[in-house]
């Protein structure tokens, strides 16, 4: 082993910058996939508890189709296949707009809609049916009993799964390189082509999601901490 | 419109190259996800419990070893061992070594957490009642504790193993000609991406689809 590692090539010429900006798209399309994911997740988790079969049926058949394929085949799916159906009009828009973003936004955002919508309606599930119950022998009409006593119980209960189903998705915008997204795994790529230093690149990459993962987990375990419930949540403050 | 008999032409090179691995290129999934969940069990099972050792030592490079996986996508931890291993070992190797070994051990931080959160599973009362009739600390892991946390996690490592074979398809990204790869190949010929994609989709479901079914009646066996 005589690798003479460079650690320079990081910060002379472009390097800094291409990882900066893949940073920046990383965190872009991780945000704007995670509305989308958060929207589909409430929405699915909602129609699958609703009295209506054929509601009940769609929104099945979307949370049990799209979670069991991988995420690689939806990016080729939305990006490659979906576009030449959609009008013209709609088509110069895309791809004078970059069409890759959307499209892996839009993967993205569908494939862990499908997974947040267990999340939460397990979180729904997971609330004793004596808490309904109590509610309404005091008193309180079913919009009240879900506004201040089941949503916020069930937000707390799945901070959480929800946590990790945040973390996976800011992983998983990984795999828009695929379809050549500027993401942060993309720019790590493009510095290790430029520079042929593949550890020092691969090594600067590796730092900034293992930083951005440990910052979001920390910060949500303060949240969780702060916001449990005693008794209802036995995880926080237990030995890992 | 979409014309499907672009799939009926190129069937036989989606599954049999694609998806079962047999033909000219070195690929299939079935090839890589198989040995990719069957591989490594001692592994798993020893991150699992050296997460819970008390002696500091073993414990915290088992955590490090869960955190820093489980904080890098595998897209990130394919690419290092593309790099790495013929650095380390000075001869080139092939995508299908590569692809096993960047699964096995990434995939090995996952399990871990499975294996250790079944094992806490198992109530105290039965570790003091083995150590009570006399059991050692290795013998009550082996006959008492594991057993019971095995039965108790298989619901999530049925889960997992589905994440580890639809995580196979990353490994087209260092260019193993699984099902993913096969259906880019056909399509740089026909340009029929939504049929081919929707068609492995399809496929991708219905194996994913089949396996908690099939646990199940493993699971009733057990």
């Amino acid at each position: 082993m005589t690798y003479q590692f460079k650690w320079s090539v990081l910060w002379t010429g472009d390097s800094g910058r291409w990882l900066l900006q893949g940073l920046v798209t990383t965190l872009e399309i991780s945000a704007l996939a995670w509305l989308l994911a958060v929207f589909l997740g409430v929405a699915a988790g909602a129609l699958r508890t609703v009295p209506l079969r054929p509601l009940r049926a769609l929104a099945t058949f979307y949370v049990e189709f799209f979670r069991n394929v991988p995420l690689l085949v939806w990016m080729f799916f939305w990006y490659f296949g979906v576009p030449p159906f959609l009008p013209q009009a709609a088509q110069q828009w895309l791809f004078s707009h970059g069409a890759e973003f959307w499209a892996g936004m839009f993967a993205l955002g569908v494939y862990h809609g499908a997974r947040m919508s267990e999340v939460i309606r397990s979180g729904i599930q997971a609330i004793p049916r004596t808490q309904f119950e109590a509610s309404f022998a005091m008193g309180l009409t079913v919009f009240q009993a879900y506004r201040l006593v089941i949503i916020p119980i069930a937000l707390r209960l799945i901070v959480p799964p929800i946590t990790n189903e945040s973390l996976n998705l800011l992983k998983n915008s990984s795999v828009a390189l695929t379809i050549s997204v500027a993401e942060l795994t993309f720019q790590t790529r493009q510095v290790e082509t430029y520079t042929a230093r593949a550890i020092e690149a691969l090594t600067a990459g590796t730092l900034i999601y293992l930083v951005l993962c440990v910052a979001i987990a920390t910060i949500m375990t303060r949240l969780e901490r702060r916001f449990a419930i005693p008794g209802l949540i036995a995880r926080v403050g237990g030995p890992a | 419109m979409p014309d499907f008999s672009v799939v009926a032409n190129n069937f036989r090179f989606l599954i049999v190259q694609g998806f079962f691995g047999i033909g000219g290129f070195v690929g299939g999934t079935l090839r890589l996800a198989v040995p990719a969940i069957a591989l490594g069990f001692v592994l798993r099972i020893g991150i699992g419990l050296a997460r819970l050792a008390r002696a500091r030592w073993i414990r915290v490079p088992a955590t490090m070893y869960v955190e820093f996986f489980r904080g890098v996508p595998l897209v990130m931890v394919i690419f290092w061992f593309w790099f790495i291993i013929p650095q380390l070992l000075g001869l080139p190797i092939p995508e299908y070594g590569v692809a096993l070994i960047a699964f096995v051990i990434f995939e090995a931080a996952y399990f871990g957490e499975i294996v250790r959160a079944g094992v806490q599973s198992v109530p105290r009362g039965q570790v003091e009642a083995a150590t009570a009739v006399g059991l050692t600390g290795a013998q009550t892991m082996r006959y008492v504790v594991l057993p019971q946390a095995l039965r108790n996690m298989v619901p999530s490592l049925v889960t997992q193993m589905i994440v580890l074979f639809k995580d196979t398809s990353l490994a087209s990204i260092i260019g193993y000609v699984d099902l993913t790869k096969a259906a880019q190949i056909v399509n740089n010929r026909e340009i029929r991406p939504f049929e081919l994609y929707l068609f492995i989709a399809v496929v991708y479901w219905l194996c994913t689809y089949s396996m908690p079914r099939f646990a199940r009646r493993f699971e009733r066996a057990v």
